[in-house]
């Protein structure tokens, strides 16, 4: 293989280099390490929400400020950490799994990346106004964020605009780099499944990413504009806003599972040396997924009020979701079957993954079955089933493809060590934190309320006992990147044993510049 | 690259699609309502009895008046409950007052439960279809005429109707809604 480094044509130097880059592993670092930034602080507010909940009463923050705590926590960590963690590894990956130069427009590339630290700034900016940061939980439901919102509200919405701005264009680029750049036999049912995943998400983020925009709009006028949207006085309607934000709002959870999705999909047919189990199968399920994500989202709205034959459709169409999701699990747990397996600690992620993440859609069932989501609704038992698929689902997943490509991105081997540690005191630290909210939850804690009834004291120890080890372990990773980055075991282009694919035919570290005469595909 | 402008202009567009399908949900929503009956809420227009009445059964209505949490004024259901049969033409009267010393104008609102009942719930006359205007510590009896439609389903049997009175001065001039 010949290399196309092309020494003229190097990085910058100094602080233009990452202002105007246009280069895709660039942008894709500084995606990366923006989202870890956002994943601490985002942490940090839950260790404040679970350091209030040690025990029952008020001890440490005010009930206003409890209410910022957990909308802003929902919001940084939803569009400030995994969201951006994903577009992220997009950039990095997808131009070398695809065998393209670079994403197909650089420039938009920088744009997308540079619009969000304004956006969380200006976000993070509403804790230090007059009335506070939005309070209203991150689902923003109104007349709470319209009629009873705090005056920085705005702030939040021109925020989200943003944000979603920057997602909306990081998506239009990576759907065009996926269709008009692969190398040239790489037809549709060739590529990697983390490609195949990231299309999808990025379809579903053209499709309800703007529908979001509208709906923050609609609020802006609300508020501003003497508009009555969702103001039943003139004529509007406050379940409308409901509607919609869940009409952004279910696939949304799917943009944040389906590249997920596509990482485990990389990675354990790697670690189990073989093939991955029903490829096709793959892609016809994740394509499944993302239509039905469309045909669901009231099963978040079962009690405010909707008919029999609502509750009976949607709770079906949630429940039809299930089956290509057990497709899935099924091919990850067969291609393990029988396989060579190892367990570095990408794999550890991986598998933790699938274990973890299929409690979490079991308790999604739990929730769709709609009678009995009356009991369920908005208690612990919601919260316990969302950061199940969330954290050791969406962030480990991350976590995951980060010890699995590091090696790649930095040319050294990370500490394997140190990895573990990572892994185990995370594993430990979020199943003490989340489990016992299935507990508390279905005997009728309400969530989003700093202070609970005594019966629940001891699981809330435990749950915050867990969030301070899983919070704390997580600066074991930021330990791991910065010896990774700094030095260690030179790394070499195959990193791992069993890895198959175009990203490791190009040297470790990835050069600048890569993929510059299209390579061949088998 | 020809390709590429092409494929970019065709996500923009689908971009910009999805933000006028949210607006258009809007109306779609409303028009979606209006059809199947759902979310209990009622057409705003008068409309004609058929003169047919069905002694066979009576149906309970209760009424029941509220103003919004930022609304002064007073508002009582003088007839808390009563019994129709479907068909006939009722009458139920509402006392109203401005308890403030300023011109206000107030919009209520109505919510029928249960939600199917919305439908064939027909209002001949009624003080929500019109914005109230009352002066300072002005009070008034407002009433509303309806009949219930004879296809009603049997399965009901109780129809109750939620009035809620909003503070719409500020909205001026309000939807023709």
């Amino acid at each position: 293989m010949t290399s196309a480094v092309d020494h003229h044509h190097g990085p910058a130097t100094g602080m233009t280099r990452w202002l105007f880059t246009t280069n895709h592993k660039d942008i894709g670092s500084m995606y990366l390490i923006f989202s870890l930034l956002m994943f601490f602080i985002g942490g940090s507010m839950a260790l404040i929400i679970r350091m209030e909940l040690v025990e029952p009463g008020l001890q440490v923050v005010q009930p206003e400020f409890f209410n910022q705590m957990t909308t802003m926590h929902g919001l940084i960590m939803v569009f400030g950490a995994v969201m951006p963690a994903f577009v992220g590894l997009a950039n990095w990956m997808v131009p070398l799994m695809i065998g393209a130069p670079d994403m197909a427009l650089p420039r938009l590339n920088n744009f997308s990346f540079w619009l969000l630290p304004f956006a969380f700034f200006m976000l993070l900016s509403t804790l230090v106004m007059d009335g506070g940061a939005p309070d209203f939980g991150w689902t923003f439901y109104a007349p709470l964020s319209t009629t009873y919102a705090p005056p920085s509200v705005t702030f939040f919405i021109f925020a989200i605009h943003l944000a979603g701005v920057s997602s909306i264009l990081g998506a239009i680029n990576v759907i065009v780099t996926i269709m008009n750049m692969r190398a040239p036999s790489m037809s549709y049912m060739k590529m990697p499944l983390f490609v195949w995943t990231w299309l999808i998400t990025a379809f579903l983020l053209v499709a309800v990413m703007p529908v979001l925009a509208g709906t923050v709009t609609m609020m802006l006028t609300d508020i501003h504009f003497g508009t009555s949207f969702f103001d039943a006085g003139g004529g509007g309607d406050p379940v409308l806003f409901q509607h919609l934000f869940w009409f952004f709002g279910h696939p949304e959870v799917y943009i944040m599972i389906l590249p997920a999705f596509g990482i485990i999909s990389q990675i354990v047919p790697t670690f189990s040396r073989k093939p991955l189990f029903g490829y096709a199968s793959m892609v016809y399920a994740t394509s499944s997924i993302a239509l039905l994500s469309f045909t669901v989202w009231a099963h978040h709205m079962f009690t405010v009020g909707i008919p029999l034959v609502g509750e009976l459709f949607f709770m079906y169409a949630t429940m039809l979701i299930s089956v290509p999701t057990g497709v899935k699990v099924f091919n990850w747990v067969a291609t393990m079957f029988r396989g060579s397996m190892t367990f570095e600690t990408p794999m550890l992620f991986a598998i933790a993954f699938i274990v973890l993440f299929t409690i979490g859609g079991f308790s999604g069932l739990m929730l769709a079955i709609s009678p009995a989501d009356f009991q369920y609704h908005d208690t612990y038992f919601v919260v316990a089933h969302f950061h199940y698929v969330l954290v050791p689902g969406a962030v480990f997943s991350i976590m995951a493809a980060a010890y699995y490509w590091m090696p790649k991105w930095t040319g050294n081997m990370y500490d394997e060590y140190l990895g573990k540690c990572h892994f185990w005191c995370s594993f430990v630290g979020l199943n003490l934190t989340f489990f016992p909210m299935h507990f508390v939850g279905l005997a009728g804690m309400p969530r989003r309320i700093p202070d609970y009834s005594i019966q629940f004291a001891d699981f809330n120890l435990v749950s915050s006992l867990g969030g301070f080890l899983f919070g704390f372990s997580q600066l074991i990773f930021v330990l791991v990147v910065v010896k990774c980055v700094k030095g260690g075991k030179k790394a070499e282009a195959v990193v791992w044993e069993g890895a198959e694919g175009l990203e490791w035919q190009v040297p470790s570290p990835a050069p600048y510049h890569t993929f510059e005469t299209p390579p061949e595909v088998k | 690259m020809k390709s590429n402008r092409k494929l970019i202009l065709q996500l923009c567009g689908a971009t910009l699609g999805m933000f006028l399908f949210g607006f258009a949900l809007v109306p779609l929503y409303d028009v979606f309502c209006d059809i199947t009956g759902l979310n209990g809420k009622l057409e705003l227009v008068a409309k004609k009895s058929t003169g047919v009445i069905d002694t066979s059964r009576a149906i309970k209505v209760q009424f029941i008046a509220n103003t919004n949490e930022s609304m002064p004024w007073d508002f009582v259901a003088k007839d808390v409950e009563m019994t129709v049969h479907p068909g006939e033409n009722a009458r139920a009267d509402f006392f109203v007052q401005n308890l403030t010393n300023e011109q206000m104008v107030g919009q209520a609102i109505v919510s029928v439960s249960p939600s199917i009942g919305a439908k064939y719930f027909h209002k001949t006359q009624c003080f929500c279809f019109d914005r109230q205007v009352l002066n300072a510590k002005q009070a008034q009896d407002v009433s509303v005429l309806f009949s219930l439609d004879t296809d009603l389903p049997e399965s009901v049997k109780k129809i109750t109707l939620s009035y809620t009175f909003f503070d719409i001065t500020d909205l001026q001039p309000v939807a023709a809604n």
